[in-house]
């Protein structure tokens, strides 16, 4: 009898087990995604009785990958879902499950090409969580009180920038800085970098085909006038700056311009900001009229560990994330992008982020970083790339001298093909 | 120590003819016995990750895929083809500019770090050797800063070298001793000393209290009658305190060259990527598991364990002949 009862408890045990599943999830740390994330995981440990875990990462990407790698490398069962980055997908495919046939009720609710950039071999590896374009955030109040239009080419924003810091710092504001953006030697500085090059003609490195395109006349031109920045519009200290950093100069009030992703427009709206109320945002400058804005194409996205133990309560939470109702939350309270072309249509969005309804196109026509090309070379393609403009930045060589070096290395990086 | 009390008495007997082998053979089975699990724990802690090292940096093995490494020889390493026109191209770790800079970052910052924390601790052991009031909260409160996680020093020291927050740049404002707020962990200029300026704050404490225990073994008799002499005090330092705490000193300046010539935290969280204080453990790192080069990291990593460990036995052998030459 004793034997019959311990055995049935064991069985429920088990049994509950295979139900309640334990998952631990990787995600990133920057702005308030922690806090957002454990709201929903109360909810969805209260929908389905898993228990979630939440392994937070450090907030510079680079390092982010690094340490994936290194878990997935050695087979890590612990963690269960990563949040990736829009390059990573050809990276890590095949450490990842294929999504494809779990997802299938609800894919064709996302933007084609987001889903396109996560496919990889005919796997889709991730699921987009939220897609990102970075804004010119601009002070309206100060460019008010100067009389200033906001800006739409790159000299234009220099100028402006330059006026306003003069009379701010005139008026006492001593730590004032006409413009922050990232230029820490890091994989932000390569979004940046792109930017700048982009939006001068100057092509996106390594164009779709596999050609080499860095080493040319106008992308030298776009790194020499951002060399002309540092010291000047903007603190010498933006070298080590990454998104957080310079977002830190810019909600204390000291800044009149920043370059950076949609979730700095709710927290500069938060109740503790310097400049809640006093901002408006912008695409991105381009070198001279007629060129195209361009923005560096971001996004996160879901993926399920091919370690993971517990696969099928793994999908059932990265489709959670990426849904309907979690992603519109994420796009009210966080002012994250979401990826499903339904949302930016619905009224409680447009209301509380009014920027988001003017932000399709432009993610639209977003730059992608030529990870698709490089494949598992981008890295040491994008840290060449990084490098070498942080070179220029911080004064070692010209962008002439160090484009051409970086052609160079590129090309030997590359071989016969990428 | 050990290997003295082991070794001598051992010789001792074997001269003589082995009087007393049997004792000698016990007490050396013993010594083996009670070695034996260091040994093993190092075979497994520090032997099989090396050995598993310098395999894969002759193999082109990727992280992704580590079962499916072949044998590629010393390509990692060096290797050169050459071109129709007769030009030779060289590639591999040998030949790239990358990780010589890294050497001679890594090279650079462990002559001045030791140099200076040398200097600074065996002052500040001498302060702490002589008898004052509180000496032992005094002795207590200089081991915070080693005692604090490396990284979260580092951390610490990062937002103190802020360029915009910083309380550094605050101070040195207010003292008016700078015009204008320093990007210190940012211009490649600074970049450098601020990783030199925390290692010290961090690593001076630990050469004091090895130069203090050295210090504290000097018989006080010796300075007694060094005072009767009527000798100098510069004097009596030069020729006593130096020649006695030699040993202990090159003990300790010997712990930190190892230390600091694999440095990897600090520089990782105060400037990472940074051409300027890029070191060989960071540019290992990075080939390992950021770039898909996983094998021409691991030869990174067997390269900066050959010169430690070249460094190291030429250190050491240095060091004797000098002691000997005193001798």
């Amino acid at each position: 009898m004793k034997l019959l009862a311990t055995a049935a408890i064991l069985g429920a045990m088990t049994a509950s087990g295979a139900f309640a599943a334990e998952l631990s999830i990787a995600a990133n740390s920057t702005g308030k995604n922690v806090d957002f994330l454990r709201a929903r995981f109360v909810e969805f440990e209260a929908k389905t009785g898993h228990k979630v875990n939440l392994v937070t990462m450090p907030s510079s990407s680079s390092e982010q990958f690094g340490q994936y790698r290194l878990w997935l490398a050695a087979g890590n069962t612990d963690v269960d879902i990563y949040q990736t980055d829009i390059v990573w997908a050809p990276q890590l495919a095949d450490q990842f499950i294929d999504l494809t046939e779990a997802t299938k009720d609800v894919a064709a609710n996302f933007f084609p090409s987001i889903i396109a950039s996560q496919t990889v071999n005919e796997r889709l590896v991730s699921l987009p969580m939220y897609t990102d374009a970075p804004a010119m955030y601009y002070r309206k109040d100060l460019l008010e009180k100067y009389g200033k239009q906001p800006p739409k080419t790159w000299d234009e924003l220099e100028a402006t920038a330059k006026e306003i810091q003069e009379k701010e710092r005139a008026a006492g504001q001593a730590d004032f800085w006409g413009f922050v953006f990232q230029a820490n030697a890091y994989e932000g500085l390569t979004c940046n970098a792109l930017e700048w090059i982009k939006s001068s003609g100057g092509g996106q490195i390594i164009e779709p085909d596999g050609t080499i395109s860095i080493n040319n006349e106008k992308a030298a031109a776009a790194i020499d006038r951002a060399t002309g920045w540092i010291g000047t519009i903007t603190p010498e200290g933006v070298l080590a700056y990454k998104e957080e950093e310079s977002r830190g100069v810019w909600q204390t009030g000291n800044a009149a311009f920043m370059r950076n992703w949609p979730y700095a427009y709710a927290l500069g709206n938060g109740d503790d900001s310097a400049i809640k109320g006093k901002f408006g945002v912008l695409p991105l400058p381009v070198a001279a009229a007629g060129d195209q804005p361009s923005s560096a194409l971001g996004g996160w996205n879901l993926a399920v560990s091919k370690y993971s133990d517990e696969q099928e309560a793994a999908i059932e939470l990265v489709k959670f994330l990426a849904s309907s109702e979690v992603q519109k939350k994420r796009a009210v309270e966080l002012s994250n992008l979401p990826t499903l072309s339904a949302l930016y249509d619905d009224p409680d969005i447009a209301a509380s982020q009014p920027f988001m309804a003017s932000w399709k196109p432009i993610f639209q026509n977003a730059v992608p970083r030529p990870s698709a090309v490089a494949k598992v070379k981008y890295n040491e393609v994008s840290s060449k790339f990084w490098s070498a403009v942080h070179n220029t930045l911080s004064g070692n060589g010209s962008a002439a001298d160090n484009l051409e070096l970086l052609e160079v290395e590129l090309t030997g990086l590359k071989g016969d093909a990428w | 120590m050990t290997e003295l009390s082991l070794a001598s008495p051992s010789a001792v007997a074997v001269t003589r003819g082995g009087i007393r082998s049997d004792l000698q053979a016990q007490r050396v089975r013993s010594a083996w016995i009670f070695l034996a699990p260091t040994l093993f724990v190092l075979a497994i802690v520090a032997g099989w990750p090396l050995i598993r090292t310098i395999y894969f940096s002759f193999t082109d093995a990727s992280l992704t895929d580590l079962s499916g490494a072949n044998f590629v020889g010393f390509k990692n390493y060096l290797s050169w083809i050459t071109l129709k026109s007769g030009r030779i191209v060289y590639s591999g770790l040998l030949a790239d500019p990358a990780w010589w800079g890294a050497v001679w970052n890594t090279l650079k910052f462990t002559l001045i770090s030791v140099v200076i924390e040398t200097v600074l601790g065996l002052i500040v052991a001498l302060v702490l050797n002589a008898e004052f009031r509180g000496r032992g909260l005094v002795r207590a409160a200089i081991l915070i800063p080693w005692a604090i996680p490396t990284i979260v020093s580092a951390k610490m020291w990062a937002w103190m070298l802020n360029d915009q927050f910083g309380i550094l740049n605050d101070m040195l404002l207010g003292l008016g001793l700078i015009s204008q707020k320093i990007a210190w962990t940012a211009s490649p200029d600074t970049a450098m000393i601020a990783v030199l300026v925390v290692d010290v704050w961090k690593t001076t404490p630990f050469m004091a209290l090895l130069i203090l225990a050295g210090l504290q073994m000097v018989p006080g008799d010796i300075y007694e009658a060094a005072r009767i002499d009527g000798i100098h005090p510069v004097r009596v330092f030069w020729h006593l305190t130096l020649p006695l705490i030699r040993p202990a000193l090159m003990v300790a300046i010997i712990f930190r060259m190892l230390d600091s010539l694999r440095i990897f935290d600090l520089i990782y969280v105060l400037t990472p990527n940074n051409a300027q204080t890029r070191t060989m453990s960071v540019l290992a790192r990075e080939n390992l598991f950021e770039f898909d080069k996983f094998a021409y990291g691991a030869a990174a990593s067997t390269m900066l364990f050959l010169i430690i460990a070249t460094i190291t036995v030429l250190y050491m052998w240095f060091g004797r002949v000098n002691l000997e030459g005193e001798r």
